[in-house]
């Protein structure tokens, strides 16, 4: 079976993990109408190659990036959300704006 | 020394000149610098949409570009079933259409694509799903389509082979019963389309990738290939797997992800299984072919992929269970095994007819349920290309029902959990 680096676990089955999609930049909820919000919600990009994407140990409920590649199926690197978002996104001062 | 049986009058035919052998389809020409209708992909879709845009409207200026090689792609991947019991009214007059054409289909080409109805059996384990079978009954007998919800002592009767028993995970409660369910020889129904198709005038042109498509003032000009650029009126792009990559081209992008959907066949076996037998809840279908395989698949790859590898999960998942609803196939060994990649939409229905560059159409979103729907994407795509309008059946599947919030939420298909 495919062996997938968790970076909280380690290296577990890849049948231990869910695939969440690609990482694409959240749009501002307050800013945004309907259109936009479908448009970022169901509109992918679908790349054939390396993307980056939300991936989960579910036994775990442990969310983290990986970066791989969709042509080869090759997993090139897994590291925390952390790295990648080092702000925390404050939803409620967002919702009170709108 | 022949044995007795040999067809003896057959003899003359194979040694006379008058009776040589005749090209199936016609000799690849030269490319020409335009066309009025450019179809990329080789498919049975893209096959079919050529046919009927000559036999329905006249229009025989058609080129069809394959990148690889005559529809060897989805349409020689799929496990060739055809149905029309699906749950959305939209999904099941849909694919109605596309169970009529398929009939008459054989007839139509002068060529046998070894239509074979079987009915077809979607197994329900759990009260949920009994539920969901008795509403895709009734939404299918409104829209008169054969379907029943039958009962465990019926479903012995029908098809005798199936373990019944209590004794095991997900115990038989019932099944979604239509007879009308079929299969067919896949690649005969793109060599069908692909011979009708060039006699009457269409090119096929294989080998031929599309490297770019030409876009002036938001309309389609042509496409470019590494044989040279190709002008045309219109375009269409029908490349189930590849669609988001050729979408790009045209510079929009679309609600789908690229997912491999595997299958495999046994070794062959004499004939026993009539019935074409599907498992939702057990991720299993299996079929016997005219030769005698056992045509199984389950469901999509847990994640996307631009590839069409096998794995062995795959395999233990689908034949674990599988065992347990036909448990005498113990000792049967698999002869082969694919992938195909599958073109995944968030709501299980395709996506289909204009899309936001003027002159250039979509036949996409074919995930698990392209190969039964092949006839009325040729049909209802050629139309749209004709009318710049999509056709009735085709108008809810279009590709701003996910930013209006219209989708069409179709629960009945195959290969997905729900």
């Amino acid at each position: 079976m495919k062996v997938m680096n968790c970076p909280l676990n380690g290296p577990r089955n890849i049948s231990e993990f869910a695939w969440g999609g690609e990482v694409k930049p959240m749009p501002d909820p307050a800013s945004l109408d309907d259109h936009a919000w479908g448009d970022w919600l169901f509109l992918e990009n679908n790349e054939a190659g390396v993307v980056r994407e939300w991936w989960c140990h579910v036994p775990t409920s442990f969310w983290f990036i990986a970066e791989r590649n969709t042509v080869t199926d090759e997993i090139l690197k897994t590291y925390p959300a952390g790295e990648l978002f080092k702000d925390r996104v404050n939803f409620a001062a967002k919702a009170e704006k709108k | 020394m022949l044995p007795a049986l040999f067809p003896y009058k057959l003899l003359p035919y194979g040694f006379r000149r008058k009776y040589r052998p005749q090209r199936f389809i016609p000799k690849q020409k030269d490319l020409k610098s335009s066309y009025d209708v450019v179809i990329i992909g080789g498919g049975g879709h893209a096959l079919a949409c050529a046919y009927y845009l000559a036999r329905n409207h006249g229009i025989t200026d058609v080129c069809i570009l394959e990148k690889g090689y005559l529809a060897g792609g989805n349409t020689a991947r799929n496990t060739a079933i055809i149905r029309s019991n699906y749950l959305t009214p939209e999904g099941v007059r849909f694919y109605e259409q596309s169970l009529k054409l398929y009939r008459d289909l054989s007839q139509d080409f002068d060529f046998n694509i070894l239509y074979s109805e079987r009915g077809h059996f979607t197994l329900a384990h759990t009260d949920a799903a009994v539920r969901t079978s008795r509403w895709r009954a009734e939404v299918n007998k409104q829209l008169g389509v054969d379907s029943e919800l039958i009962f465990p002592d019926e479903i012995a009767r029908l098809c005798p082979h199936l373990n019944m028993s209590d004794h095991v995970r997900y115990p038989i409660l019932g099944a979604l019963y239509h007879p009308p369910g079929s299969i067919a020889r896949h690649d005969a129904v793109a060599w069908g389309y692909a011979r009708g198709a060039t006699a009457m005038g269409a090119e096929v042109h294989q080998q031929t990738p599309v490297t770019s498509i030409i876009i002036e003032n938001g309309t389609v000009k042509g496409v470019e290939t590494p044989r040279g650029r190709v002008y045309a009126n219109k375009v269409m792009q029908a490349v189930a797997g590849s669609t988001s990559v050729v979408a790009k081209m045209a510079g929009f992008r679309l609600p789908i992800r690229t997912i491999p959907l595997q299958a495999c066949v046994s070794v062959p076996l004499k004939p026993f299984l009539d019935q074409i037998i599907v498992s939702g809840s057990l991720h299993v279908y299996v079929s016997q072919s005219s030769r005698g395989e056992l045509v199984m698949g389950g469901s999509t790859d847990p994640y996307g992929l631009y590839s069409t590898r096998s794995t062995l999960d795959f395999k233990e998942g689908l034949l674990g269970h599988m065992l347990e609803l036909l448990p005498m196939l113990g000792e049967v060994k698999i002869l082969r095994q694919w992938a195909g990649m599958a073109d995944m939409t968030p709501d299980f229905s395709p996506v289909m007819g204009l899309t936001p560059v003027k002159n250039y159409y979509i036949d996409s979103g074919w995930g698990t349920w392209g190969f039964k729907a092949t006839p009325v994407c040729g049909l209802t795509m050629a139309h749209t290309i004709v009318n710049d309008e999509p056709h009735e059946l085709i108008k809810p599947f279009y590709l701003d029902r996910f930013v209006e919030y219209a989708q069409v939420g179709e629960k009945g298909a195959a290969s997905v959990g729900h």
